[in-house]
């Protein structure tokens, strides 16, 4: 669904989304890698449970809200990518800690 | 502007609103004259509360007319949903305030023994309860908390819907919201309210201040005293969405109804509202962490300071002028809970043109004694 633009430039980061390889672009945002890779649902809302992805793309509404290198619930949005960085999805309503 | 309105409320906010609603309800053409979106706004930065438990400690009348706003609560949350279909999110489960040593539960035991000891106070039920008591209304409490206080009559609501509500409400029912209307004199002339703002004047056969600390300033210019202090400020943590795990309000933390929790009820004296004092703010995250350890991995994501609306002995006040026939003042902190009184009380004795008597212990002449030095 999501393209890169075709001037788009920058060096390739390699990270991990669920365990599997994606290959990001340095200046790439973690919500940007995700929708980039086809992940159209990131998370689930803690109230309802119905799935989420990231929306703003600017910090303001944490729809993107992923664990990131082990921490729990980082706007995906407001973090660059890293090689190496480890990103998994909240799919599941759960509480922070469990 | 022309002399069109019956009534003019000078303050938009939830005091305000509230009464301006019910003055339209009875049928006045009510004009709402308010400050913009800058304005020092408790309506935006309160904790929401519908709270009885810990109230009247010094004003024995205080406690049934905040009983009595409670009551009526329902009937206003229903009316607004009906008027607008916005649904306020009024939940009267019951609310705790938790202890995390013995002496803060003694303290409690005292404050609530003493609220009911004064004379005239109705009978009302708050339970002291002991740890194992709370845990099974609270689950989740951690191993420092020892106990707390109950009362079966506290409430909470979602407080923005709540200022949305009661605006889309009097858009509806035709009252003239003037925003950008700070008003700097108010002249009464042959029985009409002249109001001098920035914008424009506005002329009105009745006036009620319902500006909040401001009514200080303007209760002078229609022969009434508002004794505020503007500098009773609080701070407000809330954290990310989480799965209901609390269906009781604290007066200290409570989860809203869109899953996040707001911790609040801290006090410092300052009346910057631009800015927070960290310290405070790691204290009300250390308690709310040792009340349910689990939050402690939750992520704050916003936090605010707000300068409390405050008369100068805590409690509200409703008063007439005797120099300008159809001036009224009304302040009180609890724009949240009294909200009911105001649109189903008050309004309807300043649309009749005179306070009653059972609201007579709310006047300004409290204060009218001298100081002893």
């Amino acid at each position: 669904m999501f393209r890169r633009l075709p001037d788009a430039a920058g060096a390739v980061v390699a990270i991990t989304i669920d365990g599997l390889p994606f290959a990001a672009r340095a200046g790439d945002s973690v919500a940007a890698a995700l929708l980039l890779a086809g992940r159209m649902r990131t998370g689930a809302t803690a109230v309802s449970g119905k799935p989420r992805a990231p929306y703003c793309g600017m910090g303001v509404c944490f729809e993107c809200l992923v664990t990131i290198d082990g921490v729990e619930s980082r706007q995906g949005c407001l973090v660059a990518v890293r090689d190496g960085m480890r990103i998994e999805t909240q799919l599941e309503k759960a509480e922070p800690g469990t | 502007m022309t002399g069109e309105h019956d009534i003019a409320v000078i303050g938009g906010g939830l005091v305000g609103a509230a009464i301006a609603w019910g003055l339209a309800r009875s049928g006045a053409r009510v004009a709402i004259l308010d400050e913009g979106d800058i304005a020092k706004r408790a309506s935006r930065g309160n904790f929401a509360l519908v709270w009885v438990q810990s109230k009247g400690l010094g004003l024995p009348e205080y406690v049934g007319w905040t009983i009595g706003s409670s009551d009526a609560w329902p009937r206003l949350a229903a009316e607004l949903k009906d008027e607008t279909g916005l649904d306020v999110c009024f939940e009267r489960p019951g609310g705790f305030a938790l202890a995390l040593s013995d002496a803060e539960l003694a303290a409690r035991a005292s404050t609530i023994e003493r609220i009911h000891g004064q004379p005239g106070v109705p009978k009302f039920a708050v339970e002291i309860l002991d740890r194992g008591a709370v845990a099974k209304m609270l689950p989740r409490i951690g191993p420092e908390v020892v106990g707390g206080s109950y009362c079966a009559l506290d409430g909470h609501v979602n407080a923005l819907r709540l200022f949305r509500a009661f605006h889309v409400a009097l858009a509806r029912r035709g009252v003239d919201y003037l925003p950008s209307h700070a008003v700097q004199a108010i002249h009464h002339e042959g029985g009409t309210f002249r109001i001098g703002t920035r914008a424009s004047e506005v002329f009105a056969g009745k006036v009620v201040l319902a500006a909040g600390n401001a009514n200080m300033r303007l209760a002078a210019m229609v022969g009434l005293a508002a004794p505020m202090r503007d500098n009773h400020r609080g701070q407000i943590l809330v954290t990310q969405r989480l799965p209901r795990f609390l269906h009781y309000p604290l007066v200290t933390l409570r989860q809203t109804d869109e899953g996040t929790v707001m911790i609040g009820d801290s006090y410092e004296e300052a009346s910057d509202d631009r800015g927070l004092t960290l310290a405070i703010s790691a204290v009300e995250a250390d308690r709310a962490r040792r009340m349910f350890p689990h939050l402690a991995n939750a992520n704050v994501v916003r936090t605010w300071s707000c300068v409390r609306v405050m008369t100068q002995d805590g409690f509200p006040i409703y008063d007439q002028s005797e120099a300008c026939a159809g001036a009224f003042v009304a302040c009180c902190h609890s724009g949240v809970t009294l909200a009911a009184n105001h649109a189903y009380q008050i309004a309807p004795m300043i649309a009749r043109g005179a306070l009653d008597a059972r609201v007579a212990a709310f006047s300004a002449r409290r204060f009218d004694v001298q100081k002893a030095a």
